[in-house]
């Protein structure tokens, strides 16, 4: 019996080694989301108007929401407001979709849920690992997402940084070129790359929240619900206590 | 005034009867363990999905136009939307969770047996008629899972040689998976299927309540009884086992809260990550994974090379449950007494039901294949043991009472 269960334990453990070792050119970097933090929301969603809301919409989030979700006052609020919106209007991008397409040849996807497509991770290797390379159309490529048709929006702030390429053998005898790595920018960006990093993670903040707003709500009334069916359970137990008292003890086997 | 009319009420309809031979004086064995909670908690999610589809109904659009677009609203702009909308997609995994379950403990105590057969003949109806209602609501949000997750499972109708490729047609009502298929499987989700599993619950509940509990140590709690006709080792459902259930449900809905407020997604096995992207027909994902639930049977598909041959498999395995309470010759029912043998191919099928689960929403590759195969086998090796096994088992001596 004990060697069946090693066996299969030692099998299922091999099978999922085998799926862990996948991976792309560079591993993701981690960024922890604070949602409790309103103003690194509210810088996210600053950065993402002036940003991303040029070509990218956010069809399923109302500018409404965000000020009362974020406890803006009104001046925060019209100040994310674009002149022809109102408040609960959703963020439709400021590109008309027939531009878009003549432009990149496609409409960029919508971004309200891409939070919960890729994961906050993901967005952030993303946004911050553009590298140059002058064989695309843009003149980047990104080490996350290769051969994507975005241009790097942050290059003015972060700078362009440059690709670490080694020579990989392939089964066949010959070599190919892998991106390995990135390296900093010969030319250095407008922002302090540690403030560069803040932008990008609150930047990250805000599309984990624009993702999901209820996130704000479930996990503010989450404690409550769960004390109030602890404190019913504890009295289901003790109520069970009580009636099963006059139940005799089952008979034992002599 | 409320006596007379109580009385006035039960003149005229069988109210006091049905309360005493189904809870008051309805004799269940007193030695009931954890695996027995699970009935009433089903019961419980059932009307907990039935409430919130029902409010979900409210705010939901079934049109391929409308309906991705329509959960984001129930999502965001609906008071509670969230609230509801959550508590169904988790009640589906959990729904699974506890029939699962369900049908383990009726395995290690036999609760299939004689005289039981039809309860568990009832039993798997219901999970074939709950993977059916999985199965369609999972296309009304109308994400990319959705949609090619419906596409793939109704193309392996189309395998069936013949009139598959007619069938398929004929269930989609479109070429491909369109806004006329999801507009039938709201159709079927929302009052086909639950009135389909009302009756078989009820249909359940009362071949249950005919013969009475299985228990623990597969003893007939009805051949020993007190002079008032009273089993000796049982004790009435209610009050007894209504307060133990409540109890047991306060626990489950702990667990289900902290799912819904804090782990809503599962780490996208409840809520899968590409779902939350619109249904594209011109974009296939690169890895099309069923939700967990119905990871083993799509991994036995996968395992057969042939696509009919594995339509085939992922059938029986289902439709072999139907021929347990004959596959299994012992007379003896509670694990507690049987043979090592039998202890043995329940746990290795368990643990292949559970790879199979993994591997079923893995991407393909010559490991998982191969495992998938393995685990398959053992799945179906189970019944064939159980049909040997049991014939020969020298089990142990069951006792007269409960213990």
């Amino acid at each position: 019996m004990m060697k069946v269960i090693v066996f299969l334990f030692i099998n299922v453990l091999g099978i999922s080694l085998v799926f862990a070792s996948e991976g792309g050119a560079i591993p993701l970097k981690h960024v922890s989301i604070n949602l409790d933090d309103k103003a690194a929301l509210y810088r996210g969603a600053q950065t993402f108007i002036a940003q991303c809301a040029t070509c990218h919409t956010a069809q399923y989030m109302r500018y409404g929401r965000v000020a009362s979700d974020l406890h803006l006052s009104s001046a925060q609020a019209n100040s994310l407001l674009p002149p022809h919106l109102k408040l609960g209007d959703e963020m439709v991008s400021f590109m008309p979709a027939d531009y878009a397409k003549s432009v990149f040849g496609t409409v960029p996807p919508d971004l309200t849920l891409i939070a919960r497509v890729r994961g906050a991770d993901w967005l952030y290797t993303y946004l911050t690992s553009f590298y140059a390379d002058p064989t695309k159309r843009w003149g980047v490529n990104n080490a996350v997402f290769p051969g994507v048709n975005m241009p790097d929006v942050f290059a003015a702030l972060q700078g362009v940084q440059e690709p670490v390429y080694q020579s990989v053998k392939l089964p066949d005898g010959s070599s190919e070129q892998r991106l390995v790595g990135l390296k900093a920018p010969l030319i250095a960006g407008n922002m302090p790359p540690a403030e560069f990093d803040t932008l990008v993670r609150d930047l990250v903040a805000y599309m984990v929240y624009m993702g999901e707003p209820a996130k704000l709500q479930r996990m503010s009334y989450g404690p409550y619900v769960l004390a109030f069916i602890l404190l019913f359970t504890v009295l289901m137990f003790l109520l069970k206590i009580d009636y099963w008292r006059d139940i005799k003890k089952p008979v034992k086997p002599e | 005034m409320i006596q007379k009319l109580g009385k006035w009420v039960d003149d005229r309809l069988p109210v006091s009867h049905f309360w005493n031979a189904h809870l008051a004086k309805y004799y269940v064995p007193k030695n009931f363990n954890f695996w027995y909670y699970f009935g009433s908690i089903l019961l419980a999610v059932f009307a907990i999905q039935i409430v919130t589809g029902i409010w979900l109904a409210m705010n939901y659009k079934p049109s391929a136009a409308d309906a991705f677009n329509s959960v984001e609203y129930i999502m965001r702009d609906v008071n509670w939307g969230w609230l509801i909308r959550y508590m169904h997609s988790t009640g589906a995994s959990f729904f699974f969770i506890a029939i699962y379950l369900h049908m383990f403990r009726a395995l290690m105590y036999g609760s299939y047996k004689k005289p039981r057969e039809l309860i568990w003949i009832f039993g798997v109806l219901i999970l074939v008629a709950l993977m059916a209602e999985a199965f369609m609501g999972y296309l009304l949000p109308w994400g990319q899972m959705s949609f090619w997750g419906a596409q793939v499972i109704i193309s392996l109708f189309g395998s069936i040689p013949f009139i598959g490729p007619d069938l398929a047609l004929w269930i989609r009502g479109d070429y491909v998976v369109s806004d006329v298929t999801l507009n039938r499987f709201f159709a079927l989700h929302v009052i086909a299927l639950p009135l389909v599993l009302l009756f078989l619950i009820g249909g359940h509940i009362m071949a249950l309540h005919e013969v009475g509990s299985n228990n623990p140590d597969g003893v007939d709690i009805k051949t020993n009884k007190d002079e008032h006709g009273k089993p000796l080792d049982g004790i009435p459902f209610h009050p007894y086992y209504t307060v133990k259930d409540l109890f047991g449900l306060g626990v489950f809905l702990f667990l289900f809260a902290a799912v819904i407020f804090y782990w809503p997604d599962g780490g996208g096995k409840f809520l899968e990550a590409p779902n939350f992207i619109p249904a594209d027909p011109l974009k296939t994902p690169e890895h099309i994974a069923p939700v967990w639930y119905f990871a083993p049977h799509y991994a036995i598909l996968r395992a057969i090379p042939d696509k009919f041959l594995g339509v085939l498999a992922m059938g029986s395995a289902i439709m072999i449950l139907f021929f347990l309470p004959w596959i299994d010759r012992s007379p003896t029912k509670s694990i507690r007494y049987r043979s090592l043998a039998f202890k043995i191919i329940l746990f290795s099928f368990v643990i292949a039901f559970i790879g199979l689960g993994y591997l079923g929403t893995q991407p393909v590759n010559y490991w998982t294949t191969l495992f998938s195969q393995i685990f398959a086998f053992v799945y179906f090796g189970f019944f064939v043991a159980l049909f040997l096994v049991s014939r020969f088992e020298h089990a142990k001596p069951v006792p007269e009472r409960l213990t």
